[in-house]
């Protein structure tokens, strides 16, 4: 729904052709740009300011490279200090003693239970026995919902009964385990607000008793400026060693968990993506950068494409696209594929640079055009559909009038699949700041 | 039958308003003239309470046109701005509507959709109405349990089908029991779903076309609970539920904490339908009318 940054920046890239210097004036309109962009994305408006002094200092007065443009290169240098200041590498998680514990906290809703019993099916394919314990004890069928995660799961649920206070069920938690031989904790606590003395004390108790090696903060993808602060309030009360980000399968930017990490310092060690309990990823930097900056975000395409095509099609089609060898009768033969994956707008989100084309093509699905696209191309012959340059007038009334449509139909087809060529042939041209070397790392990742 | 309680004192909501807040900001940034670079830490500080970037500059903008240079008119300028820009989206109280009234309560997950629903049965329930709750989160573990839980504690009845069940048609027989009963209202719960999954969605669809099926003006309400810590990403959320179920109001929870909703208002003013209530508690009874003169005071207090 927001323009993306380089949808943005596109105007000013235009300004700015030719140039071989970035200067003042031109970095003003930019950076205005990438503050929006940033704002947008809910990254934190003071680390919005810093981040922008920042790219000023690097872009100004920079040489432009070869093959980029001015306005690329800004974004490639936002680009770059974003994947900095996420981290560079990631960070394992470091579980010290047997059985050791890990501890989730976070405000209501954010996503605790769910991701204690991802974290659990993840570190037990890892080789660790883990338990997990039902902490919260104050939200109606909390533990319930523990326990059916764990049952679906095959991971066993430590659990007291009602009216048993947390502090004591994260002991015996403990102890459970040391007796049956588990050597992973895992402890859900009670969603609370970081301004809830009371509660926050309890999960200061807790952390004293059961000494966790590990306690996550769960933050949800979709906050707000506020994330800061609290993120700042859990620190301070307890050793918060790492962030959990959840329901990163929305389509939220994320930006507030970069401005987490940038004030905290603290490292986002997963992603959470969907319901199920294997929906749990390690963190990529480039990734979130990419999905706050609305770059696009071509692997996660490439792994939709992998999810819901069979992979010699995938194949086939990045082959084409990187290739530039996309025909009319490729695009046809995708639609189907593609409504598969689910909303097209939301599928071309994630196609650098074709941001901006989204929400007409979720449109031409919700009006029925797509059906009107479908019965057009069936309307050509084998010819016509590889070599679009050979419709002419009397070939565009002849498709008119065999698919019930008009000839304005049909330019209007023609014109935006030439529009589309030609975004392919830039983004296989590695036109598209830091996805020169995409071509091979995406054919990688298919073929892996 | 309990007696209803007081009203919650001089800002109708119960709203306590949290150091270091906008209003702090705003003292500190007006305490010399409003100038220019003190327009631009408002635009920052409101900003900051999540009403977006655009939003924010928008209204600054307006509120800079009507404002003199004095901290006072710049202040009632600001106050200005966000009351009309809340009024715009309707006001008045929340009416259940003739009976059986449906409400169907829609969400992303995790914003407190099943809490709001015992919170507003609770509500109706002191006004003396029937209420009759649905489990129609028949997909994230234990949401028919927590569902029941609440019914109990609100000696309530609820109409609910196992795990996994068609919500459609949890929903079909909790508004005919509704009807055979002779309830007043029938709160639908449903599972928590982001806004891009488009199968989801259409599941949320089927839901009202099946309520609307059984009673052609129903459902009356269509609740979209918004969490107010959510950042900009709460409009994708408000134009995606709002196209698929056609949202008639918004619930803005979690106003406890430090978090000002912000983007609640733009919400609002994007679809058109006002905020109706807010969650300010994990008390049974803190779910108050929302009241645009308090929220904006709390705002700036």
């Amino acid at each position: 729904m927001f323009e993306s940054l380089s949808a943005r920046l596109q105007s000013i890239t235009q300004r700015l052709r030719g140039k071989a210097k970035i200067t003042e004036a031109d970095l003003d309109v930019a950076l205005r740009e990438i503050r929006l962009a940033l704002l947008e994305a809910d990254v934190n408006f003071k680390v919005v300011k810093a981040f922008v002094a920042k790219v000023r200092e690097r872009a100004l007065g920079l040489e432009v490279l070869s093959g980029l443009d001015a306005g690329q290169q800004v974004v490639k240098i936002v680009h770059d200090e974003l994947v900095a200041v996420l981290g560079g590498e990631r960070r394992e998680l470091e579980l010290g003693a047997r059985p050791s514990v890990l501890m989730l906290v976070g405000l209501q809703g954010s996503g605790k239970t769910t991701t204690a019993a991802k974290l659990a099916v993840r570190l037990r394919k890892e080789g660790r026995r883990p338990l997990l314990v039902a902490a919260d004890v104050y939200r109606p069928a909390a533990v319930d919902q523990l326990v059916q995660l764990g049952d679906q799961a095959g991971i066993e649920v430590h659990t007291r009964p009602t009216g048993t206070p947390a502090l004591e069920v994260a002991r015996s938690g403990l102890e459970a385990a040391r007796q049956r031989g588990l050597d992973l904790v895992l402890i859900d606590t009670a969603g609370r607000l970081h301004v809830d003395e009371p509660m926050m004390d309890e999960l200061v108790r807790i952390a004293g008793s059961v000494t966790p090696g590990e306690t996550l903060l769960v933050v949800d993808a979709m906050s707000g400026q506020e994330a800061v602060r609290v993120a700042e309030a859990f620190h301070q009360r307890l050793p918060i060693t790492g962030l959990v980000l959840t329901k990163m399968d929305g389509d939220a930017r994320g930006g507030a968990a970069l401005s987490i990490r940038s004030v905290t310092g603290l490292p986002i060690t997963f992603i959470g993506t969907g319901e199920r309990t294997d929906g749990l990823e390690p963190f990529h930097p480039d990734r979130l950068a990419q999905r706050i900056l609305g770059m696009g975000d071509i692997l996660s395409l490439v792994e939709r494409v992998q999810e819901n095509v069979d992979r010699e099609e995938a194949e086939r089609v990045a082959q084409r696209m990187m290739e530039s060898r996309f025909t009319l009768e490729d695009f046809r033969s995708q639609l189907n594929q593609v409504k598969q994956m689910g909303p097209i707008g939301q599928i071309m989100q994630m196609i650098p640079g074709a941001g901006q084309m989204a929400g007409a093509a979720q449109q031409a699905v919700d009006e029925g055009h797509l059906a009107r696209i479908e019965a057009i191309i069936d309307s050509m012959t084998a010819d016509e559909r590889r070599r679009p340059e050979i419709i002419k007038a009397s070939r565009r009334r002849r498709i008119a009038l065999g698919s019930g449509t008009t000839t304005a139909d049909v330019n209007r087809l023609l014109k935006q699949f030439a529009e589309m060529q030609k975004l392919m042939r830039q983004i296989s041209g590695g036109r598209i700041p830091n996805l020169g070397g995409m071509g091979g790392g995406l054919r990688g990742l298919i073929e892996r | 039958m309990t007696m209803p309680r007081p009203a919650r004192g001089p800002t109708g909501m119960g709203l306590r308003p949290r150091p270091g807040g906008l209003g702090a900001r705003l003292r500190a940034i007006f305490a010399g003239p409003a100038d220019a670079a003190s327009w631009e830490e408002v635009e920052e500080a409101l900003i900051a309470a999540d009403i977006g970037p655009e939003a924010a500059l928008d209204m600054v903008d307006a509120a800079r046109a009507r404002a003199g240079r004095s901290p006072e008119a710049a202040r009632e300028a600001l106050a200005a701005e966000l009351r009309e820009r809340l009024a715009r989206t309707g006001s008045g109280a929340w009416e259940l509507g003739p009976a059986p009234s449906v409400v169907v309560m829609v969400g992303v997950n995790g914003t407190g959709k099943t809490t709001t629903i015992a919170k507003l049965a609770h509500r109706l329930v002191r006004e003396g109405r029937s209420v009759i709750l649905a489990a129609g989160d028949t997909f994230r573990a234990a949401a028919i349990e927590q569902l029941r839980i609440w019914g109990d504690e609100l000696g309530l009845p609820v109409v609910a089908q196992r795990a996994g069940a068609d919500p459609g048609a949890v929903a079909f027989d909790a508004v005919a029991a509704a009807e055979s009963r002779g309830a007043d209202a029938v709160i639908i719960d449903t599972a928590g779903r982001l806004q891009n999954k488009t199968q989801l969605m259409a599941e949320l669809t089927k839901i009202v076309s099946v309520i609307r099926r059984k009673l052609p003006d129903q459902p009356r309400h269509v609740l979209l609970v918004l969490d107010a810590t959510t950042g900009q990403n709460g409009l994708a959320q408000a134009e995606a539920f709002s196209r698929e179920a056609g949202v008639t109001g918004i619930v803005l929870t979690k106003l406890d904490g430090t978090a000002k909703g912000g983007v609640a208002l733009a919400a609002a003013d994007r679809l058109g339908v006002p905020i109706v209530f807010a969650g300010i508690g994990e008390e049974v009874d803190a779910l108050a009318p929302f009241d645009p003169e308090a929220y904006v005071e709390w705002l700036l207090a």
